[in-house]
């Protein structure tokens, strides 16, 4: 079996995010760089059934501008073998576009599985892996917290959903996105990400996939959201219990 | 102008999100019209039929759509409004809209509105971006607009009439590259975090799951919901469904009480609309102080069944 593990370049999840003044984003200059936390999870679980010989090949696709080769490189550092980087110089695209080409890409590579984070922590978006299940017309596995390979050539996962646990058989080829329990990402190791940077990298034009990458949803401007209003601290057990009858009217 | 609503229920009641989805979509247009797909439906028309604005009501009722499968979901509510002149279809955010919509957008090859807090107008919507630390506001130049709705920002629609109901059939093949296999449900007699009054939350300053109970017995005299942080779900305290937060559930209560939580940014993200919240915590430094209406600064040992025995 081959994956397709699909990893987007964020701002780290650490770093305090800046409204710009022009409302026009929030700034990146300076600002440290990750792969996003999900995606992290979703290379791991790829390495992990590599390693139990459930996959032969893993390979690492970010669509983005030339830094995201970073991010393949974070990737192949945990144990991808190749990676992928969809060129273009657009700093955000929009799910349906990354979709689209990551569908194509699919096209050229064949994996049985795609596996992707449920959201980027960035666009909060959690759209991307259902539309590439629907645009490859294969099935989809979302939110996963565990994934078994079965003998039949299906995965049996177990979805984290709102009432509790949805377990769902699904054939390969499909698509898995994942949730934050399904595993918890190995740090590489010095070694490793000294092997990585022998690993290969083809970089392919954003432009040579024939898909328009236009806007359909255009930000006309990002706001500071509304700051609650300070508050204060109360000695004691009692105390709490009388504001919270009395002033804020809630018990 | 004319909006679709897609229900979400579990084939015996209609998820109060659905009904926070039909108010969104009033604000867009007074033409609203929903679609229920399921098996065994009745409980949930009888209720959905007392829906305020709703003009109609369309539904499904096949052995299909017994289990939630996105797939066939997507596929039959593509068709359906493939021949109507809807010009937007929105679901709530919730784990059920979540899978659904994205496939329905795809299907239509629109841009979905993931997520909308505050509709603008017909085409402008605000979102938040970020966990919450910033908030866009977006245009879509789509002809359809597929929105998923955050259910916290918007009331439910009040429950006062009695909506024409038509019953379709699909024509569907059965999707044979996914099958449902279980649904392991969270045994629960308390209210839903997302619509709860209360919720109280344990994080990791709780140190273990037999601990969450000098939190159940608050929340039975508060008829509060439980949640927690994801710290506490990931060593395993309490089940998965319970994470507040940026990744997990986004709450807006009128009393949010975390306990043991130092209040990361991701799971402020998912409590910052909740009308007041208090604290616990034995840090006074902790940043969940900054954010809460009324902290008490101390140990949760010591604090909790005094409070309980307060209240
Ligand atoms: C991609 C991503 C998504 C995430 N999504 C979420 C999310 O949706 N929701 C979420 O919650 N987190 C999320 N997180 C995790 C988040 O960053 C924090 O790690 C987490 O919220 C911390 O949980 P906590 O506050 O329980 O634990 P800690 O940060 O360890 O805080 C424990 C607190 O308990 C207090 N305490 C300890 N003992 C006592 C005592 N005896 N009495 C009183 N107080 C005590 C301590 O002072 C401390 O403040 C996410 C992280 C990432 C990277
Ligand atoms: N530019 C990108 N390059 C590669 N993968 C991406 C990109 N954008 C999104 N993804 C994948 O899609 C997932 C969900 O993103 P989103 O739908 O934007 O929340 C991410 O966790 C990634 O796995």
């Amino acid at each position: 079996m081959k994956a397709l593990v699909c990893v987007k370049r964020v701002i780290d999840y650490n770093v305090r995010i800046r409204v710009k003044s022009d409302k026009s984003g929030v700034e990146t200059d300076n600002v440290k760089m990750s792969m996003n936390p999900f995606d992290e999870i979703a290379v791991e679980e790829a390495v992990r059934m590599k390693e139990k010989s459930q996959i032969q090949e893993i390979v690492i696709l970010s669509i983005g501008t030339d830094k995201s080769q970073e991010t393949i490189r974070s990737g192949l550092a945990m144990g991808g073998d190749r990676g992928i980087l969809v060129k273009t110089d657009k700093e955000q695209l929009e799910p349906l576009t990354v979709g689209k080409i990551i569908k194509a890409v699919s096209d050229r590579e064949k994996p049985d599985l795609i596996i992707l984070g449920k959201q980027a922590i960035d666009d909060d978006c959690n759209q991307t892996g259902q539309i590439v299940a629907t645009l490859l017309e294969i099935p989809q596995a979302t939110f996963a917290s565990e994934l078994k390979k079965n003998d039949d050539n299906t995965l049996e996962v177990t979805r984290e959903v709102d009432g509790g646990l949805e377990t769902v058989k699904v054939n390969i080829p499909c698509v898995v996105t994942t949730d934050l329990r399904l595993n918890e990402p190995r740090y590489a190791s010095l070694p490793n990400i000294m092997k990585a940077k022998q690993k290969k990298i083809d970089v392919l034009e954003i432009g040579s996939f024939g898909v328009d990458i236009k806007d359909r949803l255009q930000v006309l401007e990002v706001n500071e959201p509304p700051e609650r209003k300070p508050g204060i601290k109360v000695d004691d057990v009692e105390a709490l219990v009388n504001k919270l009858k009395n002033e804020a009217k809630v018990l | 102008m004319k909006v679709l609503v897609i229900i979400e229920h579990d084939n015996e009641t209609v998820k109060q999100s659905s009904f926070s989805t039909i108010t969104a979509a009033k604000e867009i247009s007074d033409s609203v019209e929903a679609i229920v797909l399921g098996q065994g439906l009745d409980s949930v028309i009888n209720e959905l039929k007392k829906s305020d604005h709703l003009k109609k009501i369309y539904k499904i009722d096949n052995e299909l759509f017994k289990n939630p499968l996105a797939e066939n979901l997507s596929n039959a509510i593509q068709k359906f409004a493939e021949g109507s002149d809807y010009t937007h279809i929105l679901s709530p955010s919730s784990t059920f809209g979540k899978n659904m919509s994205p496939k329905l957008s795809a299907l239509m090859d629109v841009q979905q509105i993931s997520d909308i807090t505050k509709i603008i107008s017909d085409d402008t919507f605000e979102r938040p971006i970020y966990a919450g630390n910033a908030i866009a506001k977006v245009k879509s130049s789509d002809q359809i607009k597929v929105i998923t709705v955050r259910s916290t920002c918007f009331e439910p629609c009040a429950l006062n009439s009695s909506v024409d109901v038509e019953s379709l059939t699909v024509n569907l093949d059965k999707n044979n590259s996914v099958s449902f296999v279980s649904y392991d449900k969270s045994k629960s007699d308390r209210p839903e975090l997302t619509s709860a009054k209360i919720v109280i939350s344990g994080g990791r300053g709780m140190q273990n799951g037999e601990n969450f109970r000098l939190l159940e017995g608050i929340a039975d005299k508060l008829g509060a919901a439980m949640g927690a942080s994801r710290a506490a779900v990931d060593a395993g305290f309490v089940p998965n469904d319970w994470q507040v937060g940026q990744t997990g559930k986004i709450v807006a209560p009128d009393l949010y009480i975390a306990v043991g939580i130092s209040g990361a940014i991701q799971h402020i993200a998912g409590i910052k609309d909740s009308k007041f919240i208090a604290c616990i915590n034995k840090d006074e430094e902790a940043p969940i102080f900054n954010f809460s209406d009324y902290g008490l600064v101390g140990d949760l040992f010591e604090l909790l069944p005094k409070l309980e025995e307060k209240l």
